[in-house]
């Protein structure tokens, strides 16, 4: 028999509003499962049992009387460690933040609990979202359901994997600079990466606050066009957050792609990327065109720039967002710190890891004098020409599209050791943070260890709905998540 | 060797605003220690700032009083640097593009009229309080302050004696009360001011090294640290030595300062553009709104009271700086009448109070209306003098109207003439030495006699009647 689980948030909803299902047994099968694969998974780091089950009934209330109709009522989430969350520890995966516990929740967070959706746990990250395999964690590696030899990605790492392996009905990651596309990848689900400003960022622990954007990660397309339809609102608390005005996500999904122009950039085809994921790409494009969508190649030349100016910029933005965990309000405080200075030297020496410390470092050294013109403003300048040459090529092409990451998930502790390889390693997704677009990615096939290859689907601002119709036409067109899973295991 | 001295000011002044500037927290002195914070003024992770209107429109108010340009566009920016009382290991402050620049603001310096450069103002939030813990040997901090609302007012270095400093920031700290948008209250810190000095030789043209002195909070301490600073300068360069850049903390007390830091230990505060806040933009609309927003500015007030109600400069000066006594200038004079009968009043009776016990008067019971009611009584010759200075103490101690103070301590002028008489009858009678001494030619004891008369009347005669009818009885009684 099929596992409650296993359905999309969609196939749920409907057996829920339908009175088939009850959201608290839905909810013990998730936990359930939870307790059985997570520990050979490691995707969640706290889990929220009894709040879950609360939750559960009284969702299970609001739907049974008609009162809430949101597709996410009743729907068990997982969220990325570096959301607040009321109550909820909220870690960010460092031991700087081990036992922070928010008196607030953070926007998005909010929004989708209002609406009834059922908090199962917090998700596991890269610490402080910074890494691109979910490793550089307190909590050890998360573990990619498809192989556990292989890592989810990151930083969104657990997010993906509890989409993955059905162990949560959608969850919510952030992204930086590819955090939720390229474990999206990694893990052959659906993950998108709004336009800048489109979910609020009020509550989510700030990495780089100019390119961070919290996304779903979801079974299917569908499910992320629901997704985005509760989460998506303007909200007074940050003043980067905009007004969406497009209608509903879902609204546009079964339009095909007839008569749309897709961008190949040359710079995302070139010998960096690994023979299979190219092969996936070109015959998941080649689909499309028979659809009746024409595909065209295209120059990014200022996108090989992008990896040198999204580490500059975000780790300028981090020296100082992170400059607050000092030991002295909340967080990681030394026991060794005799005086105020050793208070802030040991509690960050002790409290952060390699990795965040190296972000630190190499932030504080290109915002100071002497290095800031050479360094943060040259980067602010590639980040104007990237965005230009993005909207310069939407003037020609409906949407640009190209892989997510070079290569599939890789093996546990293969890049860990070459921080400046897996930096380079973003040279498909952070020049769309860069520019503030949105990008969206969704499975297009497996290689030939049978790991999954997602696809890439870059738009222009608050294009969203252009980029979840093409998404869907992949997934009618190369099947479904399930029906990879199903190919996968055969 | 005489030396030119060459100084100008950062003055840091508190908006009071309702809120603070960036989260919704109340912006007020006091209160129990971390009772007016919240998550985004106490900058916990992943909370977001959200600018405050309202500051930015006092700040450009405060621009425009002091004839500055407005930035059309501007931006916030952050400045990193590490201190327990700011919680965000960052101050949200302005660094290339302030919202105001390029103004000026007159002084009046022994009667002359001196134009200071206001190089730019920009907008900021406050730190929160280093406590020392009264009851152990820690350090505590209170965040209630974290996030209210500042401008940071910087002048060009025109200013060339200590003197002219202190009218500076008290001529500026005026412009910021008439404008409403800072309480200025010096005793709270809400308005606060560091010292940029050097020296140069006489005649010649080139700046020398520079010192700053932070945090001078009030008027006299400008001055005496200028002073003291421009005295160490010049002791330096004498013997031969060399002024090196520094920060330096001037102690009231001791009255002299004390290096902290030298340019070497110079901060590199890393600025770099806000990200969690969008650009500044003010539009025409806007702008002319808090134009016409401006009330009349202290010169303008002073130009008024000189020219149609004739008071002189000087009193005219001292009244309009501080807007407080002003108002109650005005409220006075429109119950009183006679203008210079109350600038009288408030250059001696007022003043002194301020210089005594600080502005405490401004916010007692003894307010323009009441003061001008006292005048008023006095004009008409209804109480004496002394009569008045005691229904201003019960004024102010009580809060009683002066009518009802009057008619309870019956100290209406006593004009009866057949009481009057026998007062100065029985006065002669009982001081028979002073008697003769003013027959014998000795003015004085006519001032003892009158003295006398006054008391017997229990303060109530009115001195000309009373100067009157003694001196026709001295009269009649030496004939």
């Amino acid at each position: 028999m099929m596992k409650l689980r296993e359905l999309t948030l969609k196939e749920t909803h409907d057996l829920l509003k339908a009175g088939e299902i009850g959201v608290v047994e839905l909810t013990r099968e998730y936990l359930d499962a939870i307790h059985e694969n997570n520990p050979s998974i490691n995707c969640y780091v706290t889990l929220c049992e009894n709040e879950a089950l609360n939750q559960a009934e009284e969702a299970q209330k609001r739907l049974s009387s008609g009162e809430e109709n949101s597709a996410l009522c009743g729907i068990p989430m997982g969220i990325k460690d570096n959301m607040c969350t009321y109550g909820v520890r909220t870690t960010c995966a460092s031991k700087m933040l081990e036992n922070f516990i928010p008196p607030y929740s953070s926007t998005a967070v909010d929004r989708l609990l209002k609406k009834g959706a059922v908090m199962l746990g917090k998700l596991n990250m890269d610490e402080f979202a910074m890494g691109s395999s979910t490793e550089n964690t307190i909590f050890g590696p998360t573990r990619n359901p498809w192989n556990t030899e292989y890592v989810a990605g990151g930083s969104s790492g657990g997010s993906a994997a509890a989409v993955a392996a059905n162990l949560a009905g959608f969850t919510l990651g952030s992204d930086t600079g590819g955090s939720i596309r390229q474990p999206a990848a990694f893990c052959g689900v659906v993950g998108l990466k709004p336009t800048y400003g489109l979910v609020s960022r009020y509550g989510l622990v700030a990495f780089a606050s100019s390119l961070d954007q919290i996304g779903p990660l979801t079974k299917d397309v569908t499910d992320c066009a629901l997704v985005m339809d509760e989460v998506v609102a303007h909200d007074p608390m940050d003043s980067t957050s905009v007004a969406w005005e497009n209608g509903s996500f879902t609204e546009d999904l079964e339009k095909g792609v007839k008569g749309l122009s897709l961008g190949l950039p040359a710079e995302f085809f070139d010998s960096a990327l690994d023979d299979g994921v190219r092969k996936a790409i070109l015959k998941t494009i080649k689909l499309l065109e028979e659809q009746g969508a024409s595909a065209q190649e295209t120059a990014l030349p200022g996108i090989k720039h992008a990896v040198p100016a999204y580490y500059l910029i975000s780790s300028s933005e981090a020296s100082a967002n992170l400059a607050r965990y000092d030991g002295i309000r909340y967080g990681h405080r030394s026991k060794a710190a005799k005086n105020i200075d050793e208070v802030y030297r040991s509690s960050r020496g002790e409290g952060f890891g390699r990795e965040v410390k190296r972000r630190i470092l190499l932030g504080t050294y290109a915002l100071s004098s002497g290095y800031h013109d050479e360094l943060y403003n040259k980067a602010l300048k590639v980040r104007r020409i990237i965005a230009n040459e993005f909207a310069r090529a939407f003037e020609q092409f409906d949407v640009i599209i190209g892989p997510a990451y070079p290569t599939t998930a890789f093996k546990l502790g293969e890049k860990l050791e070459d921080p400046l390889k897996m930096y380079l390693s973003d040279i498909y997704t952070a020049g769309v943070n860069l520019a503030g677009l949105p990008g969206l990615v969704v499975p297009c096939g497996l290689d030939d260890k049978n790991m999954p290859i997602g696809i890439q689907l870059i738009g222009k601002p608050f294009s969203e709905k252009l980029l979840l119709r093409i998404g869907y036409a992949i997934e009618k067109a190369v099947g479904s998540f399930k029906a990879l899973k199903n190919e996968g295991r055969a | 060797m005489e030396y030119d001295i060459i100084i100008g000011l950062e003055i840091h002044s508190e908006l009071k605003t309702q809120s603070k500037v960036f989260c919704g927290c109340k912006n007020e002195f006091g209160g129990d220690p971390n009772t007016q914070c919240c998550p985004v003024c106490l900058g916990m992770p992943g909370t977001l700032p959200v600018l405050n209107k309202t500051a930015l429109e006092y700040a450009i108010k405060a621009g425009l009083a002091m004839n500055c340009k407005i930035s059309r566009f501007s931006k916030l920016d952050r400045k990193n640097f590490f201190y327990p009382d700011m919680p965000k290991a960052y101050q949200i402050s302005q660094y290339d593009l302030p919202i105001c620049y390029d103004g000026y603001v007159d002084i009046e310096v022994n009667g002359e009229t001196k134009r200071i450069g206001i190089e730019r103002i920009h907008i900021e939030e406050d730190a929160g309080k280093l406590v020392h813990d009264p009851y152990g040997q820690g350090t505590l901090i209170d965040y209630n302050r974290c996030g209210v609302p500042l401008i940071e007012i910087v002048t060009r270095p025109d200013i060339r004696s200590p003197e002219e400093a202190r009218i500076l920031f008290e001529t500026i700290k005026s412009i910021l009360e008439y404008t409403e948008v800072s309480d200025c209250r010096m005793q709270e810190g809400s308005i606060r001011a560091d010292v940029n000095l050097s020296i140069r030789p006489k005649g010649t043209e080139a700046f020398g090294v520079r010192t700053e002195m932070k945090n001078l909070n009030s008027f006299r301490s400008v001055q005496r640290a200028a002073e003291a600073e421009a005295k160490r300068q010049a002791e330096v360069l004498r013997k031969g030595g060399v002024v090196i850049q520094e920060t330096r903390r001037w102690d009231d007390n001791k009255g002299e300062s004390f290096s902290m830091r030298g340019k070497e230990e110079a901060m590199d505060y890393r600025y770099f553009p806000e990200p969690d806040l969008v650009p500044i933009v003010v539009d025409d609309e806007w702008l002319e709104s808090i134009k016409r927003s401006i009330p009349e500015l202290p010169q303008s007030r002073r130009d008024r009271y000189i020219n149609e109600l004739g008071i002189p400069r000087y009193d005219a000066n001292l009244i309009t700086m501080n807007k407080r006594v002003a108002d109650m200038f005005d409220a006075a004079v429109a119950v009183c009448g006679n203008a210079k009968t109350v600038s009288n009043w408030i250059m001696t009776d007022i003043m002194r109070r301020i210089n005594d016990k600080g502005e405490a008067v401004l916010d007692s019971p003894l307010n323009g209306k009441r003061f001008g009611e006292i005048l008023l009584f006095l004009e008409k010759g209804e109480i004496t003098q002394a009569s008045a200075k005691k229904v201003m103490d019960e004024v102010i101690e009580t809060g009683a109207e002066p009518s009802e103070i009057i008619e309870k301590r019956g100290l209406k002028v006593q004009r009866d003439e057949n009481l009057v008489l026998d007062a100065v009858r029985k006065v002669i009678q009982s001081n028979p030495q002073a008697f003769n001494d003013y027959v014998s030619g000795k003015e004085k004891a006519f001032g003892f006699l009158m003295g006398r008369v006054m008391g017997e009347l229990k303060g109530k005669g009115d001195p000309a009647q009373v100067k009157e009818v003694l001196t026709r009885e001295l009269q009649a009684a030496s004939s």
